[in-house]
């Protein structure tokens, strides 16, 4: 047991084992010395202040980390940061220049969130969950997995959005958010 | 109920009424669907929280948890976590400050803060539930932080652990009180009525323990200066709260501790008391001499800091033949904990909703080794709603009576308990409105009588209930020469909209545009009242203060302006628009606050007012009500249930912001929905350990299970509340779980009393 | 989470030599389950060996009309892909009823064959588990086991496998391509995970040193028609309480051809083959449905919370044949 007097050891311990990585966040490089264990969401939020990102459940089960790897929506919480050498990451603050993006005026509009904490999350997944369904990915809603066309519905949506979890319940303003913010490129 | 609050209550009913607030019928900003004024910060992740902050020389803190629910700690072997790299401070038992026991809530003190426990951990070597913090690890990084946690050795001494609440309820006993109330009401003989009466239903329902699972962990970061004064970064739904029971535990200055938590996400009851890591944190932070983060990963939030508690409540009610109510019974058991004292008050709700002949009401508890359950969203009414409207729905279908009659047959005109006149009660009215819009009259009366393909279909309703209340408030207001407006309270924002409304309150207040209004609030260093974000009583507390602290202002500005002014000596009303003072009907004679400040040579003047006691709560049976309709398909091949159409029609007073009450009502739904269908924190009983802490295991709603969710309301002014208006933040998810299963009768035949209603219920 | 050394391998002799001269190491993919799991400490290794950089990541159609589908190919690119989506619907359907879209990203189709069980004894440290400790006992058995197995269980361990992809590979006979120290082989899918009996930390016939290269899908003309059902305890974003995988050909009535799979009922994806036996040109109605169904599920066993799976499992089958055969 410690004893009742002990004091703080005055020279941090450098991390044990340390690695050399170079991500290139939001479109800046970054070369960062890094304990191998640290995902990317701890890189971002401990070692960079890319606060938006956030840490909801850090196992994968809430969606609240979700950022763009390579315009891919991934979770930074269970990706290690020393396995995405040379990726592009983009987080809730790199994915507009300056003005909003469309999908973030949206939310401001149908009220798509309450405390905010899921917020960075759902809109980047929604961003690469756009992506996805422009590829032609079928969801588990989509009936008819060969299906050339999907409808971009409401079910649609909500199914390929159920991996964000938002528990003040502004789904419904999140998925009119979505509609009214990519259904103008749906019909291109 | 003590002599003395029987004796206010007899007063109070001789009290005059306040005027009502003129604001009540002023079309302007309140009442219109103004966009959340931090918005932008939160859309472009720039909304700080918590763990956020940037500290220099931070440190990492880490807790360890019991991992016994009963018993004592023989030894902690923290060799091997001692040497681990980074790591910088292990405290336990032997090396924490003192901290003093911190006081549990009582709404005649809610100055001085209040725990969810009234514990001090780490203080001696006694487990009083499995997850109990037993020792904190400090280290340079997150990460090894985390890995010496987990080297950590604790041998116990354990000791058998009463955490079976199934098994434990029959020793069950009555508490001293229920929220201030009697535990235990009876009006004439209910169960003489009952046995007499033509129709009646006796039923057992069933709550599990849920947990909030806000998305953000609790979190807190603690530093103490030079002079021994402590700063914490807290997700707090109540920073005053905090500050002062902080103060006390470490035998501080109230003035010493300041508070901040500009932005929570999310807290839903879980945040409103200070549990353990926080003055764990602050704990830490003095042995480590240096600032320190206590993040919570998610399965320490489920083992440090506790939910609702499970309940069994016995519903009976009988009704004559014309469907009037001649009993209604409803008793129950909730569980707490020897260290929370927290009866969960389901037995307040039959007391205000129905006029009934007879009436049996109340509720014990038992004593339980878990960590301390709490408030979580309309604690009591959430699971009060599911029992009694459950209730209704069956006795409705014994009777072969359309449930939303048997509920307009039994309207009271008066409380039908306390015999108080209501404040502002239209519930009938939010009935008639959401039967209508919902299309309830072409609902077969029939179970099993919808189909499609292999889904069965049924329409379900049920009354949403919930109080009235409001704490005295400070605030203090600055208008400055340039025309400008700040509003600052020590409130709190965890996604109600804090901010919005009440900038939209003070510009229609003070006669200003939206821009030119700001509110500063979420730092303990504001003026010191208890401002909690709770019992959906934020907003009014606030509003109330806010009107005498313009008021005030405007009597200094009066004065300010001298006899120089249009103003003076005015005979007229004079009222506050186009940012400043003008005579009421005199076009524009009048002036600006820029001008009097200007001419006074003042860069601002600042006011600081509290608003009054809530005597009005006790005048009047004040509560918001709502009819929740709801439409479930259930799968006759699988027994899933999807809820593919709700509509909650509410009786809240004035809506100050159709855009975020709409957002409020819709979550207290959509986390009905997940309280009805498959949130279940499973305790083992053989260990008295939570199983699955994780939001992998524990279901929330996810999108897919949400349908859309309309909201009407009547948007009738409550002449007795500030702005008229009535708390929306919990009502949404009372009635909700009953409105579900009364669906899922009506569509499978299946009466399901325990929750929540998996799919294994209806195969 | 322990301290780890960590290695990226840039081919599949460096990996294997990695992994099999390395004490304690791990492969990592994508990460979705084994970051989790080292975070929960159940995980420790001593080394990752990175391998997302190996030449595993592609789809290849082979000359016969099946598919070869590299082991590092990512979740979604399998549901995405034409030929999957075209003659193989249920594979792609199974992946798409799997996590989340975040996750399909990320993880990787040899990782889905590695996921370990989400038994919440297993995960808690202050449980008895039998994988996590050989001998130490079972605390789920008298516990919370309503996502347990319900059939192959053993008195070890009532574990499930959690995947669905697994549950359509099963299905679809396909093969697993793994190399090692000693060269290349190829395991049938049925061989590839294990049932517990009193070995429940041997989840899988890999030998040290082995890794997965990738799976061979051969061809199946009636696959085309065919589904993937899940049922669980929300709406998405659950795993599985039961789930099935079907193929069904009809001709005149009877059933000419006919492929079921069940997943969250047993320790590994588990092939239906005693429905499909019994169901081998029986006519194609729901009365032979239900027949088979009964006889796959006539070993089951439930536990305190899991019973209702038995029926459960039994109408899904049933739904799901029927609706293949047009009913």
């Amino acid at each position: 047991m410690p004893s009742p007097n002990q004091t703080p050891k005055a020279v941090p311990i450098p991390p044990a084992g340390s690695a050399l990585i170079l991500l290139k966040i939001n479109g800046v490089d970054r070369s960062l010395s890094i304990d191998p264990r640290t995902s990317l969401l701890d890189v971002l939020r401990e070692h960079l202040s890319l606060t938006g990102p956030k840490k909801g459940c850090n196992q994968g089960a809430c969606g609240a980390c979700t950022v763009l790897m390579d315009g891919q929506r991934v979770l930074s919480c269970l990706s290690l940061a020393v396995q995405l050498e040379g990726r592009e990451i983009t987080t809730i603050e790199g994915i507009a220049n300056g003005e909003l993006h469309p999908l973030q005026a949206a939310f401001i509009e149908h009220d798509g969130f309450q405390c905010g904490y899921c917020t960075p999350g759902q809109i980047c997944s929604a961003i690469g969950m756009f992506q996805e369904f422009q590829n032609g990915l079928p969801s588990a809603v989509t009936g008819d997995m060969a299906a050339a066309t999907i409808e971009f519905s409401d079910t649609e949506i909500k199914e390929r959005m159920s991996g964000n979890l938002c528990r003040c319940g502004a789904y419904v303003g999140i998925c009119e958010a979505i509609h009214s913010a990519f259904d103008r490129e749906v019909a291109k | 109920m003590s002599v003395l609050q029987k004796l206010m209550e007899t007063v109070v009913q001789f009290m005059p009424d306040k005027a009502p607030d003129p604001l009540i019928h002023k079309h302007g900003y309140l009442g219109t669907p103004v966009s959340r004024v931090d918005g932008q910060r939160k859309v472009k992740g720039e909304a700080r929280f918590t763990a956020e902050f940037e500290i220099e020389n931070l440190a990492y803190a880490v807790p360890v948890c019991s991992t016994i629910a009963k018993g004592r700690i023989i030894s902690i072997d923290a060799y091997d976590a001692e040497r681990s790299p980074g790591v910088i401070a292990i405290v336990t038992a032997e090396n924490a400050p003192k901290m003093k026991r911190p006081p549990l809530m009582d709404v005649r003190h809610m100055d001085k803060g209040f725990a969810a426990s009234d514990l001090a951990v780490l203080q001696d070597d006694k487990i009083s539930w499995d997850g109990q913090p037993v020792a904190v690890v400090v280290a340079e990084t997150l990460e090894q932080a985390e890995h010496a946690a987990s080297l950590v050795r604790v041998e116990y001494d354990e000791k058998a652990a009463r955490v079976s609440f199934e098994d434990l309820k029959a020793e069950a006993t009555v508490p001293s009180a229920v929220m201030g109330e009697d535990p235990e009401l009876e009006i004439g003989n209910a169960q003489k009525a009952f046995a007499a009466a033509a129709f009646k239903v006796d039923n057992l329902y069933r709550t599990p323990h849920y947990n909030h699972n806000a998305i953000e962990p609790h979190a807190a970061i603690a530093a103490w200066d030079e002079d021994g004064r402590l700063t914490v970064f807290d997700s707090t739904q109540f920073v005053n709260g905090c500050k002062h029971a902080l103060a006390g535990m470490f035998g501080l200055d109230g003035d010493d501790v300041r508070v901040i938590a500009p932005f929570v996400g999310g807290g839903f009851g879980g945040k409103a008391a200070l549990w353990n890591h926080t003055a764990l944190c602050a704990a830490a932070a003095k042995v480590a001499n240096r600032p320190v983060k206590m993040a919570l990963s998610r399965e320490d939030v489920f083992r440090l800091i506790g939910g609702r508690t499970p309940s069994e409540q016995r519903v009976a009610l009988g009704a004559d033949k014309e469907g009037k109510f001649a009993a209604i019974i409803h008793t129950g058991v909730t569980a707490t904990t020897t260290h929370a004292k927290f009866p969960e008050q389901f037995s307040l709700t039959p007391r205000h909703l129905y006029a009934s002949r007879t009436m049996s009401v109340g509720q014990k508890v038992v004593n339980l080794d878990t960590v301390a359950n709490t408030w979580m969203r309309a604690p009591g009414e959430s699971i009060g709603t599911f029992a009694l409207e459950s209730a209704i729905d069956e006795l409705a279908y014994a009777m072969k009576i359309d449930p939303v009659e048997l509920r307009r047959l039994n309207e009271p005109e008066r409380d039908p308990t306390k015999g108080t006149e209501f404040s502002s009660r239209h519930l009938v009215e939010a009935y008639r409105r959401g039967a209508e819009k919902f299309g309830w009259s072409g609902r077969p009366a029939e179970p099993c009588s919808q189909r499609d393909g292999k889904w069965l279909i049924g329409q379900g309703v049920a009354t949403a209930y919930y109080p009235v209340f409001r704490f005295p408030a400070a605030v203090r207001l600055r208008i400055a020469a340039d025309g400008s407006a700040l509003v600052q309270a020590a409130a709190n924002e965890m996604g109600m909209g804090t901010a919005t409304v009440q900038i939209q309150h003070a510009a229609d207040r003070l006669g200003l545009p939206l821009e030119m209004v700001s509110f500063r609030y979420g730092d303990s260093d504001l003026p010191d009242s208890p401002i909690i974000a709770g019992g959906s009583s934020q907003t009014g507390s606030i509003a109330a203060a806010v009107q005498v602290a313009v008021e005030k202002a405007h009597r200094e500005l009066v004065k300010l302006a001298g006899n120089g002014s249009p103003l003076a000596g005015a005979n007229v009303e004079i009222e506050a628009r186009d940012g400043g003072l003008f005579l009421s009907g005199e076009g524009n004679k009048g002036e600006t606050y820029a001008s009097i400040l200007k001419r006074a040579g003042r860069d601002f003047i600042e006011v600081e007012e509290t608003s009054g006691m809530p005597f009005e709560v006790m005048k009047y049976s004040m509560a918001s009500y709502g009819a929740q309709f709801c439409k479930a398909r259930v799968n006759r091949e699988s027994g899933e249930v999807r809820i593919s159409r709700w509509l909650g029609s509410f009786d809240c007073g004035r809506i100050l912001n159709p855009k975020t009450a709409v957002s409020q009502l819709r979550g207290g739904i959509v986390m009905g929905i997940g309280m009805a269908l498959a949130e279940e924190t499973l305790l083992d009983t053989r260990r008295g350990r939570i199983m699955n802490p994780s939001l992998a295991e524990y279901h929330v709603p996810v999108h897919l299970d949400v349908p859309h969710i309309e909201i009407i309301y009547n948007d009738i002014p409550d002449e007795h509340t500030p702005l008229g208006a009535h708390g929306v933040g919990e009502i949404g998810i009372t009635g909700a779980a009953a409105a579900i299963a009364n669906a899922i009768f009506h569509a499978t035949g299946k009466r399901i009393r325990d929750l929540p209603i998996t799919l294994g219920k209806l195969l | 989470m322990k301290s780890f050394a960590y290695a990226r391998a840039a081919d599949l002799e460096t990996a294997v030599q990695l992994l099999s001269k390395t004490p304690n190491a791990k492969l990592l993919g994508g990460g979705t389950n084994l970051v989790d799991l080292m975070r929960e400490n159940i995980e420790q290794p001593d080394a990752l060996v990175d391998v997302t950089g190996l030449p595993l990541d592609r789809i290849q159609e082979r000359p016969d009309g099946g598919l070869v589908i590299g082991a590092t190919v990512r979740n979604t690119a399998v549901a995405v892909h034409p030929v999957v989506r075209d003659r193989y619907p249920l594979l792609a359907q199974a992946i798409v009823f799997g996590a989340s879209g975040q996750i399909r990203n990320m993880a990787t189709v040899a990782g889905n064959l590695m996921q370990r069980t989400r038994c919440l004894y297993f995960y808690d440290h202050a449980a008895r588990c039998n994988k996590r400790a050989p001998g130490a006992g079972c605390d789920a058995i008298g516990g919370f086991n309503r996502m347990h197995a319900i059939l192959g269980a053993s008195d070890s361990c009532i574990a499930t496998h959690p995947s669905d992809m697994c549950v359509a590979l099963a299905a679809l006979n396909a093969k697993v391509k793994v190399v090692g120290p000693n060269g290349e082989r190829t395991i049938a899918f049925e061989d590839f995970h294990r049932l517990p009996e009193d070995t429940p930390h041997i989840e899988t016939d890999l030998q040290p040193g082995e890794l997965i290269t990738g799976i061979e899908i051969p061809p199946l003309g009636f696959a085309r028609r065919s589904l993937y059902r899940k049922i669980r305890d929300r709406a998405s974003y659950a795993f599985a309480l039961v789930s099935v995988a079907a193929a069904l050909e009809v001709d005149n009535g009877k059933v000419r051809n006919i492929r079921l799979a069940l997943g969250g009922v047993a320790h590994k994806p588990w092939r239906a083959t005693e429905a499909e036996r019994v169901l081998a040109g029986a006519n194609a109605g729901p009365e032979s449905f239900r027949q088979a169904a009964e006889a796959e599920l006539a070993p089951a066993r439930g536990l305190a919370h899991n019973d209702f799976k038995i029926e459960l499992a039994k109408r899904t089958i049933v739904g799901v044949l029927g609706e293949l055969a047009g009913g």
